[in-house]
């Protein structure tokens, strides 16, 4: 049987601690270079696409805008049709919201993305509900939280009728006989969040319809996933942890009459790269005490403990007072926050660890909140990878590097080389579009039914 | 003489309804970027200030209200900003303004994708701003129903989305990014501004997340042919373009500007203001009109347009913009009868007649767009 082929994603650094900026080498996340830098990195590494993430409002912590972290991104689709003149053939991929926005206007707009950039867009279909994002739109945060996934649902089935609204043949301009084109593009959509109607203004694009992404791990994303989405990112660590998830979300597709091949699963994955194991190592802890600084230990902590430990010495142990419970109001416009369910339990658990390696706070907090996946040598890492997809634990990565924007520069040098080598990942691009690279069929036309029998469930 | 500003604006295959079958013509390639960067690249190619890209928030159609059926006329179109974003890092010295329809988009949106415009293009980026008055496009989005005697109310909003947009560019002050290793901040807090809006038809708190754009404040133009439009130009913008027939029309339409303009209170910021002609060029008048004739003929009437039509000369129209420039205009927007004839007459015709003449610059003379119209990088509004 041949080996499967992996797929490799680059997230360009993000605004969170992952990301260092206080490295000498960490450049500019705003200026084109950077993005050009990144792109043309992944491009000639032959990866399947680039990805950017988005937030709607500045983060804040303690009722202030918070400082740590990188802060500050571009507008996803006009960065993109940027990158779309300076790439080829790599594959771009971003991040839009379906509370703050409407199925028209970014139908249109992800349609004219895969025109101009000839079949490589990719939509990361999120969803909010907060107030707080909301006071930065007219619209404002009218989403009732239960309501989140419903326009999801309905604003991804909503786009998929209006970009199938043309069938492809429409555009005849003939000179000769003055035929311009045969009407296309009628559409009527009626549902508990959208009451549209009109004529979409953008022929059929290249895939007929951006790649679909869906990040999520809960119930009800895994459903979202299987019922309509091309890709799914994980954030399972371990190979154990990937397995089960890859069964769990390949074995829903059958129900949605699709096959496992339709939707690729690709977790996270960050990478530490050394010559020797024990430099890798070395390196790695440099990089987790980068990313964790006494004053970003501290507002992690705050995260937890639902209070203000401004005064708190983070090189001293963890605070003897337990969290306040309830809802989380130190904390705004991240989403990572509501992962403490049981923030007194948590807490107990930090104490243990603390205790039996007997840590300062910010060491807990280097040790709990690592998401270093895959650390050693460009051999151990092609080794670890290719094991990874082999075993069904995932069909790719999302790289996620942590220096803007040369983080990507040395896995592209040595690691994917070996990948090659190994006969796992592409050494040209056989296909123009996304979806060929991502080996996905072509888009189909009837989706939009498909996407409406999941959404009754 | 003080030289002419030069626009061009890009529309389909041009702004006659029948050019996309001229012998030129490249209809079935409207929906590729390469066309969109020959066209951008040529009028960078004639030293020109800018483009304006064309959009409308519906499709294409000759009924007011409604779309219609005419299979005999261009009909589709891609989104302004993106395909502006696409040709921008392959130019390097021209003006780029997409069209943004206020009526039914967040300024929060419009506001980091014109300053990312403006990084991507190193501070070439502007935008124009088109209200929508269309019962049909408000269906398209299906939150507000609007009918056409709303217009001077929605041209009050577009005053206030415009508003937003520029106290959200200024809304990072240009040094907040720090990167402060000593206490492990990236930014000072202290000069990122919530802007506070609060209006009669929506609020926005702000900051922006994207950090202000290379030229603090790209340029804001508008179209306008009567009062409240006039108002907005005065009101919010930095470049006005205007519908003059005859010369004598100049002066009237400049005096209802400059008396809003005062009434805002802003008598003194530099405002510049382009007349707009449907222009179809060549070497001889005679070879204009035949051309013109021809797709008036396919299109079953003679065009109107609401701005001045010439069909002659480059030289003839060079006499014209000089005189609307005596008049008081800052120069003018070209209107491409048909794009890929009327370009080039433009950039190789218009350009080197206006030259000959020292009315029309010999070199691009600043990087970025407000400085090819002699503006500086303005402070920001929120700096202490």
């Amino acid at each position: 049987m041949p080996r499967k082929q992996i797929h490799l994603a680059a997230h360009f650094p993000g605004v969170n601690n992952t990301t260092v900026w206080s490295d000498p080498e960490a450049g500019s996340h705003i200026e084109f270079d950077s993005f050009l830098h990144f792109a043309r990195t992944a491009e000639w590494a032959r990866f399947d696409f680039l990805f950017l993430a988005e937030g709607l409002r500045l983060r804040e912590q303690n009722g202030l805008i918070y400082d740590l972290d990188v802060v500050g991104r571009p507008d996803t689709f006009t960065i993109l049709a940027a990158l779309a003149a300076v790439t080829d053939r790599l594959g771009l991929a971003g991040t839009i919201n379906s509370t703050f926005n409407e199925p028209y206007e970014v139908a249109r707009q992800f349609a004219s993305l895969d025109h101009l950039s000839a079949g490589r867009a990719a939509w990361n279909v999120v969803t909010s509900w907060d107030e707080f994002t909301g006071e930065n739109f007219r619209r404002g945060g009218f989403l009732p939280q239960e309501k989140r996934y419903l326009r999801a649902k309905e604003f991804l089935a909503a786009t998929w009728e209006l970009f199938d609204s043309w069938r492809g043949d429409e555009i005849v301009a003939d000179k000769e006989t003055g035929e311009f084109w045969r009407p296309g593009g009628d559409f009527a959509i009626r549902s508990d969040q959208f009451d549209i109607h009109g004529r979409f203004p953008v022929p059929r694009s290249p895939q007929g319809r951006p790649v679909i992404l869906q990040a999520g791990d809960s119930e009800e994303g895994r459903e979202f996933a299987a019922s309509g989405a091309d890709a799914i990112f994980t954030r399972h660590g371990t190979l154990e942890a990937g397995q089960a998830f890859y069964a769990d979300v390949k074995g829903r597709l059958a129900k949605y009459g699709r096959s496992p091949d339709d939707l690729k699963i690709m977790p996270a994955a960050t990478f530490v790269l050394g010559d020797t194991e024990a430099e890798a190592q070395e390196k790695a802890r440099h990089v987790r005490y980068q990313q964790v600084s006494p004053a970003t230990a501290i507002k992690f902590l705050e995260q937890l403990w639902n209070r203000d430990l401004s005064d708190h010495d983070p090189d001293g142990p963890l605070p003897t007072v337990d969290p306040v419970v309830g809802e989380n109001t130190i904390s705004r416009g991240r989403a990572s926050v509501r992962m403490y369910r049981d923030p007194i339990a948590t807490a107990n658990e930090w104490r243990e660890l603390a205790e039996a390696k007997h840590l300062s706070t910010r060491e807990v907090i280097i040790e709990v909140t690592g998401r270093q996946n895959f650390i050693g040598t460009p051999g151990r890492i092609a080794e670890l990878l290719d094991e990874f997809v082999q075993a069904d634990a995932s069909d790719g990565f999302v790289l996620v590097p942590h220096i803007t924007p040369g983080g990507l520069d040395e896995f592209a040098d040595t690691v994917v080389p070996l990948l090659q080598e190994r006969g796992v990942f592409r050494t040209e691009y056989e296909g123009t579009t996304l979806r060929e690279h991502l080996g996905l069929k072509p888009a189909p036309t009837t989706a939009a039914t498909d996407l409406g029998t999941a959404v009754a469930e | 003489m003080t030289p002419l500003h030069l626009a061009v604006a890009l529309e389909g295959t041009g702004w006659h309804p029948a050019s996309w079958r001229e012998p030129e013509a490249r209809p079935a390639a409207l929906f590729d970027a390469g066309y969109w960067a020959d066209q951008v690249r040529e009028a960078e190619h004639g030293l020109l200030d800018l483009v304006t890209i064309e959009d409308g928030f519906a499709i294409q159609s000759s009924r007011p209200h409604q779309p219609d059926e005419r299979t005999d006329q261009v009909r589709g179109r891609l989104d302004a900003l993106l395909v502006a974003a696409r040709v921008a890092p392959l130019t390097s010295h021209v003006g780029i303004v997409p069209t943004a329809v206020t009526t039914h988009t967040e300024p929060f949106h419009f506001s980091k994708g014109i300053a990312t415009l403006d990084y991507v293009s190193t501070g070439r980026a502007g935008v124009r701003v088109r209200v929508s008055t269309r019962p049909d496009e408000a269906a398209l989005v299906g939150r507000r129903e609007i009918a056409r005697e709303d217009a001077p109310e929605l041209f009050d909003e577009a005053a206030d989305w415009v508003e937003v947009v520029r106290r959200l560019w200024d809304s990072w002050e240009d040094d907040a990014e720090i990167r402060d290793a000593a206490t492990g901040r990236f930014v000072d807090r202290d000069k990122l501004h919530y802007i506070d809006f609060e209006g009669r038809f929506f609020s926005v708190r702000g900051p922006s997340i994207t950090p202000r754009p290379p030229q603090g404040q790209p340029l804001v133009a508008a179209l306008a042919h009567r009062d409240y439009a006039y108002r907005l130009v005065a009101r919010s913008c930095d470049l006005g373009f205007v519908t003059p027939q005859e010369t004598a029309d100049v002066a009237p339409i400049l005096g209802e500007i400059r008396r809003e303009q005062e009434a805002a209170g802003r008598a003194e910021e530099p405002l510049h203001v382009l007349g707009d002609v449907v222009v179809f060029l060549d070497e001889s008048a005679e070879a204009a009109r035949d051309r013109k004739g021809r797709m008036d003929t396919r299109l079953g009437r003679e065009l109107v347009s609401d701005a001045r039509i010439v069909v002659g000369t480059p030289a003839e129209l060079a006499d014209l913009l000089l005189e609307w420039q005596e008049a008081g205009l800052a120069g003018a927007r070209l209107r491409p009868g048909s794009v890929d004839h009327d370009l080039a007459q433009i950039t190789r015709g218009l350009v080197p007649e206006l030259q000959r003449r020292g009315a029309f610059r010999t070199a691009y003379e600043a990087d970025t767009l407000r400085g090819l119209f002699g503006l500086d990088r303005p402070a920001d509004r929120y700096a202490a």
